[in-house]
């Protein structure tokens, strides 16, 4: 097992290479500099902002300077905040970003496979139909409409909960973006345990489960729920990969000092080096999630073990 | 007690005059005041909560660029002029200035008892210091030029060609200034309330080098001192005890927050954690005037919203009466009163009203009526070579945005309604935009904005000088770069105006742009902030504001 995580590790090496010289094309490519404003600059100071930040060499020279630095664990100066550096940036927001993410996930976890079994549990029943229909709502319905919508309701007409983040408590403030964020993955979790503990209850193994009398929950706990769990698993991938990007927009409408919106002013200013390093910093992460994954499947699931 | 009053006037410590009992009781009741003192000084901080808007760049004066990185910086820093609460210039950090009479050389007295954040004393030095910081290249200041362009070298140290040490500014003793000048600028002292002209504390400078301004590090010499700044959240400041207005500083503890969002912002607002707001979404704008009135503050901004011609190419080079007909097919009424509706003027001008030692000039078919001005447009349109059968079509570009669409969509249907013209709305993000616009390659009409920088009328002017790198029009005309020169030199301010306002005739006669309106204010105040003034500039110190204890 440990070999195969080290390969894969070094597999990743030239995937992530490859993405830092895309992303650097990408943002060079882009329209506009990281200076460029209504108020045009004399030509004079142009030329200094581009000797100081290194913009008036040639790309492939920038190029070098930046995998220099990168090799140095250094990525670099922000352009547009022009008192941080990126990895303080980046270093800043992770922890907050981080608290987000994760929470987040547990909670759609926790909820989203207590609806699921429950409606799996009464199949075609009241409760089956509300939970499925809850569900599907709340895939179809974007973030950015719900979260509004819950910072009306619950900050400004109910007074109960902050609308932003510096408005209220270090726990307050959490709940809801964390639920703004939690409630598309919980109506997915939700639809997904529903449907494969469905398929898992029918199984031949379960009815004979059943026929040696054993109660419904034993089965559920010892013979149901890790197989009923597989596909649940490789929807982690996309599940993280759906909070990151969510958190983008979640963070931007509460105000939130994490990853996602210095994502978003990066890419809007032209912040070259931030837009870089966040690209690299997700990319890393989701290689390194999806090989975790890939690892719980193994101890999941023996049959994919023995291969 | 007799006893004790007669022991503590003689000289008595107070703890000594007291029985060991009694000290008991004293000591009890001191834990308990002291306690509930504790609890009513934490009452009595006063904390204002404002947003800000964009995040600043930067806190360094030389290097930050925005006007939310300048408010921030009007709280922690002075420079030797500033404005008071209802936008009047006025002397901050000098006391006294004397120019000579050709205009050329001011000399500044501080204040003695001016003090930097950590005691220090504020000295001329610190004013000579920071101005050859500015405009030292190694800086890369965006503001170098246009704050001390017009002192005697700083463009070619700007450029590079001499070191900064010439700038023609000079510390005379610790309290005296001396700055000279290249020619008469009536509105220097204007400039120098840019916070990029403010002084810098030389030590934390070179101690902390590019991380000076950062909190912990950062000694300012204004009312309040840099607490804390959470990147993409907030930054807290708080009362500079050695300011020198210290005593009429009324708020303790003021948080700028990051609010880049209108619609968030004004949600925070409504749930009570903010007290004043950067601005007010458009689309809640007319239900907030219906249900907090009193709360919605509006007035004249130095701004105007404007269409550009790109004036170096085909269809608009050499084609003034097309420019004019487009322009005036425009009906600025209904875009202020039913597309934006947020209080904007008509902007018939170029130069906004409220500034300076100015009467704003306007388009000579402002006094038409709306038939006579359809009529004109129309013959225009048809003597520049264009009609039904034959109609012009053209692209209006502008930067993502709900409103700059809503406005494209009306000038849209104008243009059909009144001439017939064909146009494809294009909309490009705002950095996109700007690339276009500066390359002049495919642009042919743009919505741009022009914010005034100082209350003069030459900060609107002098983009359409054919020199200036913000004239994005491409507009060149030898007699308009000739009246400016002229205004530029000239020291009587009447004489002054009737070049400038000359200046402004001949551009709205060539019709480079097409100005649509001019910009307001609007900000939610709370009731229970005070001291809130309306002014052209919008700059509100939080050292000028109070806060009283119900709203």
């Amino acid at each position: 097992m440990l070999r195969y995580a080290l390969l894969r590790i070094f597999g990743a090496i030239p995937t992530l290479l490859l993405v830092i010289a895309l992303a650097f094309l990408m943002v060079h490519a882009a329209p506009g500099g990281p200076f460029d404003a209504e108020r045009v600059l004399p030509p004079e100071i142009e030329e200094n902002i581009a000797r100081a930040y290194h913009l008036d060499e040639s790309l492939p020279q920038q190029f070098i300077r930046y995998l220099g630095g990168l090799v140095r664990g250094d990525f670099g100066p922000s352009y547009r905040y022009r008192d941080y550096s990126v990895s303080e940036l980046i270093g800043n927001a992770l922890p907050v970003s981080m608290q987000l993410g994760v929470l987040a996930m547990l909670l759609a976890i926790v909820a989203g496979v207590a609806a699921g079994l429950t409606a799996a549990l009464s199949k075609n029943s009241f409760i089956d139909r509300l939970v499925t229909g809850i569900a599907m709502t709340g895939i179809s319905v974007p973030v950015f409409v719900v979260a509004p919508v819950m910072v009306l309701v619950f900050a400004v007409y109910l007074q109960w909960l902050p609308a932003s983040w510096t408005g209220g408590t270090s726990i307050s403030r959490l709940i809801l973006p964390v639920v703004a964020l939690a409630l598309p993955q919980i109506a997915y979790i939700a639809r997904l345990t529903r449907a494969s503990m469905i398929g898992v209850l029918s199984s031949d193994y379960v009815r004979t489960a059943r026929s040696q009398g054993l109660r419904t929950i034993s089965i559920i706990r010892y013979h149901a729920l890790k197989p009923a769990m597989l596909p649940l698993l490789s929807y982690m991938g996309p599940a993280i990969a759906g909070i990151l990007t969510g958190s983008v927009v979640v963070e931007e409408i509460f105000g939130i000092p994490g990853i996602g919106q210095f994502f978003i002013r990066g890419a809007l200013n032209r912040d070259y080096t931030l837009v870089l390093g966040i690209v690299i910093f997700y990319a890393t992460l989701l290689i390194l999630l999806n090989l975790v994954v890939d690892l719980l499947y193994g101890i999941l699931d023996p049959r994919i073990r023995g291969r | 007690m007799d006893e004790l009053a007669r022991r503590m006037n003689h000289g008595i410590p107070f703890f000594k005059c007291l029985s060991r009992q009694r000290l008991g009781i004293f000591a009890c009741i001191a834990i308990l005041l002291s306690a509930c003192g504790g609890v009513e000084d934490a009452r009595r901080e006063s904390v204002l909560n404002r947003g800000l808007g964009a995040e600043p760049e930067s806190l360094d004066t030389h290097k930050a660029r925005t006007n939310q990185a300048g408010d921030v910086q009007r709280d922690l820093g002075e420079g030797l002029s500033g404005y008071t609460a209802d936008g009047q210039l006025e002397l901050a950090a000098a006391e006294r200035v004397e120019v000579s009479d050709d205009g050329l050389q001011y000399t500044f007295w501080l204040r003695p008892e001016s003090k930097w954040s950590n005691g220090d004393r504020v000295t001329a030095h610190d004013f000579v210091f920071s101005f050859r910081r500015l405009v030292n290249p190694a800086t890369a200041a965006f503001y170098a030029q246009q704050s001390l362009g017009d002192v005697v070298n700083a463009t070619e140290i700007v450029a590079g060609k001499r070191p900064a040490e010439d700038l023609a500014v000079e510390a005379i003793d610790d309290l005296q200034l001396k700055i000279t000048l290249n020619n008469a600028v009536p509105y220097f002292l204007a400039l120098l309330t840019h916070p990029s002209t403010f002084p810098m504390h030389r030590p934390s400078v070179e101690l902390y080098g590019d991380a000076h301004a950062r909190p912990g590090n950062l000694v300012s010499n204004g009312a309040y001192k840099l607490q804390a700044w959470e990147v993409g959240s907030y930054i807290e400041i708080v009362r500079n005890e050695h300011y020198r207005n210290n005593d009429k500083t009324a708020i303790d503890r003021v948080r700028h927050h990051i609010t880049p969002e209108d619609a968030t912002e004004l949600n925070r607002y409504r749930a009570g954690e903010l007290d004043i707001t950067f601005s007010v979404p458009s689309e809640a704008f007319q239900q907030m005037r219906k249900q907090r009135p009193h709360e919605l503050r509006v007035s004249p901004y130095l701004a105007v919203y404007y269409y550009g011609f790109n004036l170096t190419r085909p269809p608009f080079r050499d084609n003034p009466k097309l420019r004019q007909s487009l322009s005036m097919a425009i009906d600025r009424e209904i875009l202020t009163e039913k597309v934006t509706a947020r209080g904007e003027v008509p902007a018939y001008g170029w130069v906004p009203p409220g500034i300076n030692n100015y009467e704003p000039r306007q388009f000579l078919y402002a006094t038409l009526s709306k038939d006579e001005r359809h009529r004109k447009a129309r013959e225009l349109y048809r003597e520049a070579g264009f009609s039904e059968d034959k109609p012009f079509s053209v692209e209006i570009r502008y930067n993502t945005s709900q409103g700059h669409r809503r406005i494209a969509l009306a000038v849209q249907s104008m243009w059909q309604e009144v001439l017939g013209v064909e146009s494809t709305l294009i909309n490009e993000e705002s950095q996109v935009l700007l690339e276009n616009i500066r390359m002049q390659d495919v642009t042919e009409v743009f919505r741009l904005s022009w914010t005034g920088d100082y209350n003069d009328a030459h900060t609107f002017l002098s983009i359409m000088e054919s020199d200036n790198p913000s004239n994005l029009t491409g507009f060149h005309n030898d007699e308009y770069d000739g009246l400016m020169d002229k205004a530029a030199v000239q020291t009587d301010l009447r004489v002054r105006q009737v070049y400038l306002e000359e200046a402004e005739k001949l551009l709205l006669a060539q019709h480079p742009v097409i100005p649509l309106y001019f910009y307001v204010n609007k900000n939610m105040v709370r009731p229970r902030v005070r001291g809130w003034e309306d002014n052209v500039l919008n700059y509100h110190y939080s050292q000028h504001l109070s806060l009283s204890d119900t709203d």
